[in-house]
């Protein structure tokens, strides 16, 4: 402890100036939020650690090693749930980060209109998910669904969107980036009307055409914006599962299941242990992705 | 009014709640106050309104409040956290069988075995809230089911096809609807659950060869990959999805679709549990009479009956205060007063379990037809769910699959058999 604060002062110029000074609040002003965080979070987590390794009802749990793990990946369609996991997030991200920066190009120029469109393309964040899930549900009906009676006027005999096992995921997918575009939009406005204006008084005067202005200005300065983006929309379609659910609980089969709904109706079962399992290889599954993920976005922002 | 007036009569009013909460049940006979908790869904709570009423209205020193829980998976977690919270309502409805099984009824439920009124209560039912320790724990509640096949009446006079009592034969009829340009067979996997029913209501059929099939089943000697009866069920999915009978928007449709469908003759097939009959009854009033119903069909037509679901049960918590009262309810329930009670509120949907309780003249054909399998020289046996405590959970997504061409039968049922290991390694049984 001693030499921890021997380094912090070595570090810190603004310690060396008050060496040693107390803080002004005793000790035990941290306790209630440090027993908040050790009950509600701490103790769940170690917990849960030590129930993923047992078999466990509400009444008494039965220490069985690593059974459950084993279980779990052993499930036929885990594997699928993993893959499908990825594919969706993949998906979801990329098209957010597309579409995102797209609109936020067309909503921070000179149109008419700019303020109603932002708000458009915000509305649907705001909608509760499930509502979206059951409305798309229903306009996604293979028969009278809305889209392919719409598809039907044109000639076209639409597809099974939820229904069909190749295509459910996609479908699934799709209406998340409906729902989930305008954040990344929102993020990206914020990110380009940051770009200070001289740039492109510079790249004028330089002769520069729109698109190169596009692509020497905008993109590399709202990289930031990206890296945000990315983040919360990977992680956001990793633990994806309120909208599979509403849609397609997992659906037709287990072609839309994804690694949180296989965990839901593992619980929903009374599989208590394996889906605890399930749990931590989730948890183990977004750190190992999402870390690299983030240490390579912040390393090339530090690259510029 | 003074402050200390107030306080004095706030004091005194809390203290009289007290007293109230503290003495009700025993010395305050007047106040008794139950909770009874049912399934939400219209009609058992119609059910449950009609037998509280006509409860009430014959003993007045008894109030009954009816609370309402959700059904399927979440139903079952919410019985099972309530039960071990020691929160449970006085008197509580559930199902029977395996579930029943699921909540520790031994550890959790009063005894009910030497209730005077066990003695009209049939054999049948007391063998499904029978504890491992012999003990009965629960009264029936609602009427047996069969699980089956609807048929539309006027299609079949239209092509003038007559009941089948072979697999054979009900293919044959498919094959005639579907040529006279109607859907054959009715599916919804928009609800998972309806999509089940051709390996459940197929229970009779393995059980008419092999008796015994449910004892091994629970030890593990039987699977469904292997046994070829139990195999049969997923078989006959298969091949109706094959032979292109369904409904166009299977995939899609609801359980309120499938009834509608069947009513009002857009399909002339819908494989369900007979419970459809009040739905059927309540939302096409004007069909009801074009709606019957038959078993699921064998191989054989002298091995034609039907697989029976037993009713739900009545069961009291150990940790209910008012034990008296809520035995006096149950024992009206499980009288002849009850079931007439449950007939004026729901319609009659099958049989009681309980003796001389009866159903009226004018039942719908739907009831009707599953009266013979019950009568003398009828056959009928129960679903495989009240003679084993196993169910594996994710038969429905399994049938959807089977169903739907995206899986074969045989590959079907060895997915169940790993589904069902799962679930008996969760109950702790021997030999998993």
């Amino acid at each position: 402890m001693a030499d921890m604060t021997q380094s912090g002062l070595a570090v810190t110029p603004a310690r060396i100036a008050a060496p040693r000074r107390r803080s002004p609040y005793p000790g035990w002003f941290f306790l209630p939020a440090a027993i908040i965080y050790g009950v509600l979070f701490l103790l769940p987590t170690v917990a849960s650690l030590y129930f993923s390794l047992t078999r466990w009802t509400l009444f008494n749990s039965t220490f069985i090693g690593l059974d459950n793990f084993a279980q779990f990946l052993r499930e036929p369609f885990l594997i699928k749930g993993l893959i499908n996991t990825v594919i969706y997030a993949v998906i979801t991200s990329s098209m957010k980060v597309v579409l995102g920066l797209l609109l936020a190009v067309l909503l921070t120029s000179q149109i008419a209109a700019r303020g109603y469109l932002r708000s458009v393309v915000f509305f649907p964040v705001l909608v509760s998910t499930v509502g979206v899930g059951i409305t798309f549900t229903v306009l996604m009906h293979p028969t009278n669904g809305m889209i392919n009676e719409g598809l039907a006027l044109l000639g076209i005999k639409g597809p099974g969107w939820l229904v069909n096992p190749n295509l459910a995921l996609y479908s699934v997918a799709l209406v998340d980036v409906w729902k989930g575009v305008g954040l990344a939009t929102v993020i990206y406005i914020a990110g380009i009307v940051a770009i200070p204006r001289d740039y492109y008084e510079a790249a004028r005067i330089d002769g520069a055409t729109k698109l190169q202005n596009f692509f020497y200005i905008t993109l590399p300065l709202c990289r930031p914006a990206t890296s945000t983006v990315i983040i919360l929309s990977f992680i956001g379609g990793l633990r994806t599962f309120d909208l599979i659910w509403a849609m397609t609980r997992g659906g037709p089969g287990f072609a839309s299941d994804t690694v949180a709904s296989v965990i839901y109706k593992q619980y929903q079962s009374g599989f208590y242990g394996l889906s605890t399992a399930g749990n931590v290889v989730l948890f183990v599954l977004i750190a190992v992705l999402v870390v690299p993920l983030t240490m390579m976005l912040n390393r090339k922002e530090g690259h510029e | 009014m003074t402050k200390t007036t107030r306080r004095t009569m706030l004091t005194g009013f809390s203290a009289g709640l007290l007293a109230m909460t503290a003495l009700s049940g025993t010395a305050f006979a007047q106040s008794i106050n139950l909770t009874y908790l049912v399934p939400s869904g219209a009609d058992g709570v119609a059910i449950a309104e009609e037998l509280v009423k006509t409860f009430e209205a014959a003993n007045p020193d008894i109030n009954i409040d009816i609370e309402t829980r959700p059904g399927g998976s979440e139903g079952d977690n919410l019985i099972k956290t309530r039960l071990a919270t020691g929160t449970m309502a006085d008197i509580f409805r559930y199902n029977s069988g395996s579930l029943f099984q699921a909540i520790n009824p031994a550890q959790f439920l009063v005894d009910m075995t030497n209730e005077p009124w066990q003695a009209d209560v049939q054999a049948s039912f007391k063998q499904v809230v029978t504890a491992p320790d012999g003990t009965v724990r629960g009264a029936p509640m609602g009427a047996a089911m069969g699980g089956g096949i609807y048929y539309n009446k006027a299609i079949y006079e239209e092509l003038g096809l007559a009941v089948p009592t072979t697999w054979a034969e009900f293919m044959a009829n498919n094959e005639k609807i579907k040529a006279a340009g109607k859907v054959a067979v009715i599916q919804t996997y928009g609800d998972t659950w309806t999509s089940q029913l051709f390996v459940l209501a197929d229970y009779y059929n393995v059980s008419a060869k092999d008796g015994s099939f449910a004892g091994r089943y629970t030890a593990g000697e039987a699977k469904f990959g292997t046994d070829a009866a139990a195999l049969r069920g997923f078989e006959k999915l298969q091949e109706t999805f094959e032979a292109g009978f369904f409904n166009e928007d299977f995939g899609a449709a609801k359980y309120d679709d499938g009834i509608r469908m069947v009513a009002t003759g857009e399909g002339a097939h819908y494989p369900m549990l007979t419970f459809a009959t009040t739905a059927i009854a309540s939302t096409y009033p004007e069909n009801i009479n074009d709606v019957g119903f038959f078993a699921q069909p064998g191989d054989e037509a002298e091995l034609n009956g039907l697989t029976v679901w037993m009713p739900d049960g009545l069961y009291v918590p150990q940790t209910t205060p008012n034990l008296e009262a809520a035995m006096k309810f149950v024992a009206f329930a499980a009288s002849v007063e009850g079931c007439e009670a449950q007939t004026r509120a729901g319609g009659a949907s099958g049989p009681y379990l309980i003796n001389g309780c009866s159903l009226p003249e004018d039942v719908p054909p739907a009831v009707s037809d599953m009266l013979p399998y019950f009568a003398e020289g009828g056959q009928n046996g129960p679903a495989l769910e009240f003679l084993s405590p196993i169910k594996g959970p994710a038969l429905e997504q399994i049938t959807v699959e089977v169903g739907s061409g995206i899986r074969t039968a045989a590959d079907g049922a060895a997915l169940y058999d790993e589904d069902v290991r799962k679930q008996a390694q969760q109950l702790g049984l021997p030999g998993w």
